[in-house]
């Protein structure tokens, strides 16, 4: 199940993203505390914890929508902390959100499109008089999105408004914009909530081929834990704002501090728990 | 915009080729100038004028989606830098014309700056004060350079030497809808341009927007700083036909009239607007026979309109991207 390299280079340096000593504060509430995590090339790696456990700050803070108190983002191996979210997508980092936020009043193809914003360059002038090389520009962003949203096989809807199409497919074109801004970590928020079990296995197996086909890294939060065992190479636990274990997905399973944690007392068979419910 | 043989256009759907709409506008106001007396061609010179206002006002809150109360103000700025520099320096308006603009979309970007973070109605009330603030500072004549109360008189016509000097109601008429016409095209270039589908993003979703790589705070002060300086633009050619400017002409009904001009029209767009303007500026002159009543009609119909098209007359259709291919395979 877990034989790609993700795992076999976990002990190298090849650290895409790194958090050290993250701490952030909301009023008199620490989400996160002195969270630190690493995350290899090539690897998909889940962050799980029971509701509140501060997953989704530390999403937040990585893309730049919050700024930490404490503690540093190092991408690539350069500081990222407290840059804009706008400036995290051009260093390479791309997210999804856990309730999905697309642009509902323009098209599926405008919608993907957007991720190309951060690799184009064309200014007032040159969308004005439309020059050359913004035409060119504007046909490579049409070019990337079209193969992002047939990627998603989504070509039929490409014209229609994203707030018309059906709800799993409004999460795989969320996917498909932010694969659209060619990210090096994509960083997902419960991809598979709201999803049946045959949009999660389908999803489950779009994401490893993303893994095999493209140099891509996937860090995602979720609570299915059958996406979480089945392609995870390594899982971090967190419990209020604290990391508390970390592991291949068997041996985090299997830790009974997680379980505790995050399963309760339902360890037979209650994997499911929670998913249903935010 | 291939505008050859009329027979290649598709008659399947319902709709009309798309060239076929601006070109039978663009004819009609070529022609109508010419079949009217001069009054009628006043009423559309005021007709362009409120449409350039409209496609102004149209960026900040149509495309971006930003309640902006406040844009006679800008306005104001580019008819007074006209009327300032052509009365006491001789400047002549056609020089005037894009300083005007630059000078509106300056007081934009410095007064926005500041500003440009705020959501919605917190917005929208700081932008009506920024439009009263500009109001009431020439009427309390600053530097006796804006006349207070009376404004500034004897703006010269605009004029390249003797060889063309525009002082007729035909040429201002022609002037202005030059301008309009320019402007469409511009703006219709910017809609379907990286940086049209930046402002629709913000205005769709500011989060999603910012985490997809667009810099709001850019994009948001960038609508703001180009809808002054086309308000700037009308301000100009507004001062030099009046001959004079006074700060009533700049007041916070002027704001509200250009909001309803967009509103009416259908957000972000540009025929919408079009058709807001004629409303706006043909709706007194219809009406003024019922003199009276101008203003309870005007109220009806404003209420009607949010009820049974809350879009608009002429919302934006989208799906412009890809629309050769939408009108092959599907038709809509």
């Amino acid at each position: 199940m877990i034989d790609r390299p993700g795992k076999a280079t976990r002990n190298g340096n090849d650290i895409l993203l790194e958090t050290q000593g993250l701490t952030k504060i909301f009023g008199g509430l620490t989400a996160v505390s002195d969270f630190d995590l690493d995350i290899h090339k090539g690897e998909i790696l889940s962050l799980i914890g029971p509701n509140g456990a501060g997953k989704t700050t530390v999403f937040n803070v990585v893309t730049g929508i919050y700024r930490p108190e404490r503690g540093d983002v190092v991408f690539k191996g350069r500081m990222i902390t407290g840059k804009k979210p706008h400036q995290i997508i051009v260093a390479g980092i791309a997210r999804t959100f856990q309730n999905i936020r697309l642009f509902p009043d323009m098209t599926c193809l405008e919608n993907i499109m957007a991720g190309q914003h951060c690799r184009a360059k064309a200014g007032l002038a040159a969308s004005v008089f439309r020059t050359p090389k913004m035409r060119r520009e504007e046909r490579r962003i049409r070019q990337v999105a079209e193969d992002r949203i047939r990627q998603v096989d989504l070509w039929a809807f490409r014209d229609e408004l994203a707030k018309n199409i059906a709800y799993g497919s409004q999460k795989m074109l969320e996917i498909a914009r932010a694969l659209a801004s060619e990210p090096e970590l994509l960083v997902l928020d419960e991809p598979s909530s709201g999803l049946n079990p045959k949009e999660t296995e389908d999803l489950m197996a779009f994401l490893q081929g993303l893994i095999r086909e493209e140099d891509l890294t996937i860090l995602l939060i979720e609570h299915d834990m059958n996406v979480v065992m089945g392609i995870s190479d390594w899982v971090v636990v967190m419990d209020e704002g604290k990391k508390i274990a970390q592991g291949p997905p068997v041996e985090v399973y299997n830790n009974p501090e997680v379980i505790e944690a995050y399963l309760g007392k339902e360890e037979e068979g209650g994997e499911d728990a929670g998913p249903a419910s935010h | 915009m291939p505008v050859n043989t009329n027979s290649t256009g598709s008659a399947r759907t319902l709709s009309v080729p798309r060239w076929i709409m601006p070109m039978l506008a663009g004819a009609i106001l070529l022609i109508y100038p010419f079949l009217v007396s001069d009054y009628y061609i006043d009423i559309a010179f005021y007709f362009g004028i409120y449409a350039l206002l409209g496609l102004s006002l149209n960026i900040v809150l149509g495309e971006v989606g930003l309640f902006d109360l406040g844009h006679a103000g800008f306005y104001a700025i580019g008819a007074y830098v006209t009327a300032i520099l052509n009365t006491r320096y001789g400047i002549p308006i056609f020089v005037l014309l894009p300083v005007s603009g630059l000078a509106a979309a300056l007081f934009a970007y410095i007064v926005c700056s500041p500003i440009i973070h705020l959501k919605g109605d917190y917005l929208c009330i700081v932008t009506i004060g920024v439009g009263e603030i500009v109001r009431i500072a020439l009427i309390n004549n600053p530097f006796d350079l804006t006349g207070g109360p009376n404004g500034v008189f004897g703006i010269d016509f605009p004029r390249i030497g003797e060889l063309l000097v525009i002082d007729s109601s035909l040429e201002y008429y022609f002037l202005i809808w030059a301008v309009v016409g320019l402007s469409i095209i511009g703006l219709i270039s910017l809609q379907n341009s990286r940086i049209g589908r930046a402002w629709n993003c913000i205005r769709e979703d500011g989060i999603a927007a910012s985490a997809s790589g667009i810099d709001v705070r850019y994009y948001k002060l960038l609508a703001f700083v180009l809808g002054a300086g086309l308000a700037g633009i009308a301000g100009n050619i507004y001062a030099s036909k009046l001959m004079c400017v006074s700060p009533e002409s700049f007041s916070f009904w002027e704001s509200c009239l250009m909001f309803c001009i967009v509103l009416i029209g259908g957000m972000g767009s540009i025929p919408g607007v079009l058709i807001g303007a004629a409303f706006i500026s043909l709706f007194p002159e219809i009406f003024r026979p019922f003199a009276m009543y101008r203003m309870l009609v005007f109220g009806s119909v404003m209420i009607l309109m949010m009820m049974f098209r809350p879009g608009g007359f002429w919302p934006r259709k989208r799906g412009g991207v890809s629309y050769r291919s939408l009108m092959e395979d599907s038709g809509d």
